[in-house]
């Protein structure tokens, strides 16, 4: 797009800064857009597991739902408690949603398609994500009060001890890709026994996408790993002094990071952007809409996780991420670069 | 032009970052600050082309160990006063370390211009075509490899001293035993009885 720009005459500058913020838009709006209309299907998924209707009444199908929600909060005060740190109180829901959006830059939606093509795409994404802590420390140490600030420790602890697993698990990725670019990594998905696109088929690496599965839902704080919001002990954790858009920001950064959970499952593990089967036929379909398809499909996995199995107790969960996960995870990283020891690079 | 903006951003933002770590009254504050520090460094790693350090830096510093400064100044019961009232004590001391830190950031920069770094660079070009990673580990996997896992040992040695020194064993600890809560069925801890009216129920 940069050369289009150059081509009417924009010096080469201008013409980078104006195409990556014209890029940086076409990504983020429609990640919202896709956010409001998941927290529907989210709902919705809730509610026909427990034989309800759900949001029905805003729009055909309560499809609008979602909006006026949204429009709810815009018109409603915020409020901020008088003993609250107030810079803090405000600039931590602005940190959840800016960190949520800025990782979408390097997930490529196609070949080529992606906003930031760099080298260490990986790392980017584990770096962004490892910010993602501070807007809910934050906010539980700014807001002066009990309950989120024991939410913002379950948080920080819950966070770090999952991102130990995640790391050793997307080892596992990079060092079958070979590369830490994530078109890279994609690309080397192709061709499972000769006809099946993804990661997961590997038996080597399956076991790595179910518990990057589990590790990613831990590391958003979704059900069943959710001890930071846990009513019944934390009234709503971090978010309970919070009140209109920057509480709706709070829950925009939430979905946000889960729908790049999801898009990161199906990169890393089930081939992206690639068809399920490598058959040419298949590659009519644009790549755009497979890997929208296994987002979905994901976010499904997430939503009926959430509606059917009953929150983690804190040790519980604690325990799964030091003594299980961690462990597995770092014998995965020996079986498969010894593996690639005996095999490719012997 | 970008390039240059970016830079200036990111160094002056660096610099108040840093001596806003240190002016700032609330150690919650001063942390922050140190991240948005952290945070602009690996910036300006960005625009030297060194991807790999300023990815590193966010993940190790901001992503782990600020989040454990944070965690723990948080949990503080700061007293403003008796922070302050050691200031003219310590002052000498905080000079002389700022001296030595001048010296040896003057002598590096020194040895960078003029000394054998240099011509050690300019004896080994680096190759444009190789990304940082390849690079970085054919140098730590090869020619420093001993040098590296010296250090791995290091750390693993400072770790397990720290987990020695404050592990301790508390009798009267009911654990759980996970494999026996599995087992545990329905039937081991409920029954159904018919129970007859008026009488009391057998526990």
């Amino acid at each position: 797009m940069t050369a289009f720009f150059q081509g009417l005459g924009l010096p080469f500058e201008g013409a980078w800064l104006l195409s990556t913020v014209i890029g940086i838009l076409v990504i983020c709006l429609p990640v919202m857009l896709a956010v409001a209309m998941i927290i529907y299907a989210d709902r919705k998924i809730w509610a026909a597991m427990a034989l309800r209707r759900g949001p029905n009444v805003v729009g055909p199908f309560g499809l609008l739902q979602s909006f006026a929600d949204g429009l709810k909060v815009f018109l409603q005060e915020t409020i901020v408690p008088s003993a609250s740190n107030k810079a803090l109180f405000l600039i931590a829901p602005i940190i959840t949603f800016t960190v949520a959006l800025m990782a979408w830059a390097v997930i490529p939606f196609q070949v080529g398609v992606v906003l930031a093509n760099i080298n260490v795409g990986l790392l980017y994404i584990l770096a962004i994500s490892s910010l993602g802590v501070y807007g809910v420390v934050l906010s539980g140490w700014a807001s002066n009060s009990k309950y989120p600030f024991y939410s913002a420790i379950r948080a920080s602890a819950q966070m770090i001890s999952y991102e130990v697993s995640i790391g050793f698990i997307l080892i596992t990725v990079v060092l079958w890709a070979g590369s830490f670019n994530l078109t890279q990594i994609v690309e080397s998905q192709k061709a499972y026994y000769g006809f099946l696109n993804g990661n997961g088929f590997n038996p080597l690496l399956f076991p790595m996408a179910i518990m990057f599965l589990i590790s990613a839902m831990a590391e958003t704080a979704r059900a069943p790993f959710d001890l930071t919001e846990a009513e019944s002990e934390l009234v709503a954790g971090y978010q309970t002094e919070y009140s209109s858009m920057a509480f709706a920001l709070f829950w925009l950064g939430e979905y946000a990071n889960v729908i790049l959970m999801c898009a990161l499952n199906a990169i890393l593990f089930w081939g992206g952007y690639l068809p399920p089967v490598d058959w040419a036929p298949l590659y009519y379909v644009p790549g755009i809409l497979w890997l929208f398809a296994k987002i979905l499909f994901f976010f499904f996995v997430f939503s009926w996780v959430k509606a059917t199995v009953p929150r983690y107790r804190y040790d519980q969960l604690m325990r799964l991420g030091w003594k299980i996960f961690l462990p597995t995870s770092l014998l995965f990283v020996f079986l498969v670069s010894g593996f690639l020891m005996l095999t490719r690079y012997s | 032009m970008i390039h240059v903006i970016a830079f200036y951003l990111f160094a002056i933002m660096v610099v108040c970052s840093g001596a806003l770590t240190i002016l700032s009254r609330n150690p919650v504050h001063s942390v922050l600050w140190l991240i948005l520090a952290f945070f602009n460094a690996s910036g300006l790693m960005i625009l030297i082309g060194a991807e790999f350090i300023a990815m590193l830096l966010v993940i190790v510093y901001v992503g782990a160990v600020a989040v454990l400064f944070l965690f723990v100044v948080m949990m503080l019961d700061i007293d403003f006063a008796e922070l302050r009232a050691g200031f003219v004590d310590y002052l000498p001391f905080g000079l002389l370390l700022a001296l030595v830190l001048l010296a040896e950031i003057v002598l590096g920069i020194g040895l960078w211009s003029a000394g054998p770094i240099e011509l050690a660079q300019r004896a080994a070009p680096v190759n444009p075509e190789l990304s940082n990673i390849q690079a970085i580990g054919g140098l730590l996997y090869t020619r420093y490899i001993f040098l590296f896992e010296a250090a791995g040992i290091v750390l693993l040695v400072a770790m397990t001293g720290a987990i020695v020194l404050t592990h301790r064993a508390r009798g009267g600890v009911k654990g759980q035993n996970v494999a026996k809560q599995n087992r545990r069925r329905p039937q081991d801890a409920t029954r159904n009885i018919n129970q007859p009216v008026g009488q009391g129920v057998e526990l």
